[in-house]
């Protein structure tokens, strides 16, 4: 069995890499504890600062196709809990799970001497780290904390500075999403000290509006307000964001990867792109602590099916392979094939490449002959009834005219009718020598400038 | 409407529905599951071409106004036929999630809940309002069934006037009086109805034949669409047919939908093999007769009813008989008391794919009951066909089948009469063609 043991930042252990991130699962020791119980190897405790006020309601989400909550936005602030109470729980945590991570996510008003003093007694409490939460995006950072921190490289680095001056364990800033290029902050927080990175909080976002009321979600009294953005849509983005600063020279810091961690899989993917370790938030609140016993199981036996003993054998292996568009191989051909044993006769491959794409796929694979056409066209359809209809249950294999047929010279090799096909292993990509070198557009632009020079 | 003549609502317990509406949710993630297919094989397979995933998106983005007119467009009796048509050889029976090893869509059930939603929003007609400007010519629909509705509806809404004259106290035909009760109610059939009265079709409950004569309606109408269904049910022809406690199937359905005081015996005998055989022996059950017998003269694979229609009659508790010929019936003071059948044995398919059987000597028995329920089938109404002038083919009224046109052009036809006896969706999507063809001949004619 692979051994999932996290040593982050040099100095934050956890007995797994799968870490509560800081929101509501994280709000107090009870819970932390529980999720410890549960197999989470560390939390992010709910952002510690001056007690607020919430309102209600706070969260609304996206439905898709049926399913609940495939992205997820809160309007909600940081604690509302006394501050001592947070640290006195925190004390407990420490004492009863030692071996577990603890880090304590703090935001304070931007003066030197309050976050001297909240870093000191989140330290004396046993925290076995501090998170700089520079990325709430909404209330907070009216009051100019949270993001209003977040997306100002120069606030960012004299913060991490200020807490710097002070802290005995690892400092982890962690990143808004909300900004024109994440590398910007990311830059600013390893100037300023920090010691680690987190990414990415939450979107802003408006998830949809009431068409009867017209009033955005989630509707407090009649208003609503611009809110954090989560869950399984905004995978995508994160592993983005991860990427730009796991590759950027200037950052080189280490990552704790968060947006849309729903099991091992989206997991593994944030280590791959080079993070140590992920939070979870979303589908702890959709489902509860108990997804974490996939999350182990699932990781460690795709560890042991790929021979990886130790998480740190396989952490950043994807970092390389995302490169600029400009060297990627233009020589590199791809067409799609269309297996039509497997086919079922949808022709969504059909419409979609001729509305959507090249025009490449036809219907004209099967040649229908001209007396069996006029006597399909003269057929009527009616209710198959064995007593009147001797071909009355008929069917089973796909109609051959509705198998579409690919044409190989046209297809460009986009994707996109393979990514339509709702039958697995039906359409295949498949490599097409093309008998060329490989030749990125950057090689072929300097060929080219050459040849003009000659 | 005299209130006497209202159906009998039964009572949900004694008949649940055989497939239960879907709950919003449920309809979302059904209709979610439907991949869209292009140029779709269920609507191709729809006897009135429902553009099928086309309504089933507009319920997943909760068009649902908009899903029940997608549906009412291509068949008016969208209602209806949701509940009793057999989707699993028709529209679900298509579906390419069928070649995947995975379960159609349940196209049915989200009709059902498109048009549910539809009717108990009120119904609303005004999309057919502005249909068409009026034309002249008159068209009569004779038989107050599913064909006649279609044709009827379609007519009107080109712009033709239209009446039905149906000899029924209420107007639907078999949707009214014929389907079971488990998948049609009269209540829904007359909603229908409705529906196409409130288009501006004319309903006459008369008879045709003495007042009006055919001469009075061939003189006041332009066209006439023929949807006359088929005649009473075949007569067993075996001694003891008169006794008290024989009623064939369409009158014992007729009777438990449209009466309170229907009476079922202990041990019922339903001879027959095709749908309303099992109609009828489901309903027996539901009534409480303790013991319902389905006799079959040929093999359990040779039964014409649709394969769900029988494993849903044996989840009934309905029990069944093959391979034995009913020769007479046994009576106790002018009661039913049994029936004498005997054993027979099939022989090898004949040039039409049927198993002809013969009778097995020595092997008679006798099978003591209290009710038997013939259901062998509908007579073809021939003389009248002839006294019409229709040309008549093997019982049926011989039509150019993608028009209905008769032999005599001012006639048309469609639904039982025409194709023999299938389903509601048959008959509507006759009637629709018809309808069409009618409209193109008034309008060549009318310019």
């Amino acid at each position: 069995m692979a051994d999932l043991t996290t040593l982050f930042a040099g100095r934050i252990h956890s007995p797994n890499p799968f870490w509560l991130a800081s929101g509501p699962p994280a709000n107090c020791g009870e819970q932390v504890m529980r999720a410890f119980d549960a197999g989470w190897g560390g939390a992010v405790w709910k952002t510690i600062g001056e007690p607020i006020v919430n309102v209600s309601s706070r969260y609304s989400s996206v439905d898709w196709n049926g399913q609940r909550m495939m992205g997820l936005n809160n309007i909600e602030l940081i604690s509302d809990r006394p501050i001592e109470t947070n640290l006195r729980e925190i004390a407990e945590v420490k004492r009863r799970y030692p071996k577990h991570a603890v880090i304590a996510s703090l935001m304070v008003e931007s003066r030197r001497e309050a976050w001297h003093e909240i870093v000191k007694r989140s330290e004396d409490a046993g925290a076995d780290g501090l998170e700089l939460n520079f990325g709430c995006p909404h209330g907070m950072s009216e009051r100019g904390m949270g993001s209003a921190v977040g997306q100002v490289p120069e606030y960012s680095c004299m913060i991490t500075e200020w807490v710097k001056e002070v802290a005995r364990t690892p400092v982890l800033v962690k990143l808004t999403p909300n900004v024109t290029d994440v590398r910007a902050i990311a830059r600013a927080a390893r100037r300023g000290g920090a010691d680690g990175l987190s990414a990415i909080n939450t979107i802003n976002s408006i998830t949809g509006i009431d068409l009867n009321t017209f009033t955005p979600r989630p509707d407090v009294g009649g208003h609503s307000s611009h809110g954090g953005y989560c869950g399984p849509a905004v995978k995508p983005i994160a592993l983005h964001l991860v990427q730009q600063i796991a590759s950027d020279p200037e950052v080189g810091l280490p990552i704790s990867g968060i947006g849309g961690v729903a099991s091992w899989r989206e997991a593994a993917e944030f280590l791959l792109l080079g993070c140590g370790t992920v939070q979870v938030c979303t589908a702890a609140m959709h489902y509860g602590f108990r997804i974490v016993e996939d999350m182990i199981d699932g990781l460690s036996g795709w560890m042991d099916e790929k021979g990886f003993a130790t998480i740190d054998q396989f952490q950043g292996a994807s970092v390389a392979k995302v490169t600029e568009w400009k060297h990627l191989d233009l020589n590199y051909r791809i067409v799609a094939r269309i297996n039509p044993d497997k086919c079922i006769g949808c022709d969504l491959c059909y419409i979609a490449c001729w509305d959507g794409a090249h025009q490449c796929i036809h219907r004209d694979g099967y040649t229908v002959p001209e007396s069996v056409e006029a006597a399909s066209r003269a057929r009527i359809a009616v209710t198959p009834i064995a007593k009147l209809d001797s071909s009355a249950g008929a069917g089973g294999r796909t109609p051959p005219e509705r198998i579409p047929r690919v044409d190989e010279d046209e297809c460009v090799g986009c994707n996109l009718c393979w990514l339509v096909c709702p039958v697995e292993d039906c359409i295949t990509m498949e490599r097409i020598d093309t008998g060329q070198p490989s030749e990125s557009w950057e090689q072929r632009v300097a060929a080219l400038a050459k040849g003009s020079q000659s | 409407m005299d209130e006497a003549q209202l159906p009998v609502p039964r009572n949900l317990e004694q008949f649940p529905e055989l497939h239960p509406p879907f709950d919003r949710p449920g309809a979302l993630v059904e209709a979610n599951r439907c991949l869209f297919c292009f140029d779709a094989p269920c609507t191709a397979a729809c006897p009135t071409h429902i553009d099928v995933p086309r309504f089933i998106k507009k319920i997943a983005s909760e068009n649902l106004r908009g899903a029940a007119l997608t549906i009412l467009d291509a068949n008016i009796l969208g209602l209806s036929c949701a509940r009793v048509c057999p989707v699993d050889v028709l529209c679900e029976g298509a579906c390419v999630l069928d070649r995947y090893n995975q379960k159609p869509i349940e196209i049915g059930r989200l009709q059902r809940y498109a048009m549910d939603n539809f009717y108990a929003k009120g119904a609303d007609v005004a999309w057919a309002a502005h249909s068409a400007q009026p034309r002249s010519g008159k068209i009569a629909c004779v038989g107050g069934g599913p064909a006649s509705l279609a044709c009827s509806a379609e007519l009107h809404r080109r712009g033709f006037a239209v009446t039905v004259f149906d000899n029924r106290p209420l107007p639907g035909g078999l949707n009214t009086y014929g389907v079971a009760e488990y998948k049609l109610r009269p209540s829904d059939s007359l909603r229908e109805v409705e529906l196409v009265r409130s288009l501006g079709v004319e309903f006459r409950q008369q008879e045709i034949g003495l007042d009006p004569s055919l001469a009075t309606i061939e003189k006041q109408f332009d066209r006439i669409f023929l949807g006359l269904g088929l005649g009473s049910m075949l007569r067993l022809g075996i001694p003891g047919e008169q006794a008290s406690g024989v009623v064939d199937a369409l009158r014992f359905i007729a009777r438990y939908k449209t009466s309170h005081d229907v009476a079922v015996g202990r041990r019922v005998v339903v001879i027959g093999g095709g749908n309303t055989a099992i109609d009828a022996a489901n309903a027996a059950s539901r009534l409480g007769a303790p013991e319902v017998h389905v006799f079959y003269r040929r093999g359990e694979k040779d039964m014409p009813a649709f394969a769900s229609e029988y494993e849903n009659s044996k989840i009934e508790s309905v029990r069944f008989h093959f391979l034995a010929q009913p020769l007479e019936i046994l009576q106790d003071n002018g009661r039913v008391a049994g029936v004498r059948f005997i054993g027979t044995r099939l022989a090898q398919p004949d040039a039409s794919g049927r198993r002809p059987f013969e009778p097995v000597p020595g092997t008679g028995f006798v099978f003591p009951c209290d009710m038997v329920i013939p259901a062998l089938g509908q007579s073809r109404m021939v003389e009248l066909l002839e006294a019409i002038g229709v040309a008549v083919d093997n019982g049926s009224i011989a039509v150019d089948r993608p028009t209905g046109r008769t032999a005599n052009p001012k006639y048309y036809a469609g639904g039982d009469c025409v194709n023999g006896g299938r389903e509601v969706v048959d008959a509507v999507a006759d009637g629709k063609r018809a309808a069409t063809a009618i409209a193109l001949s008034l309008e060549s004619q009318h310019g």
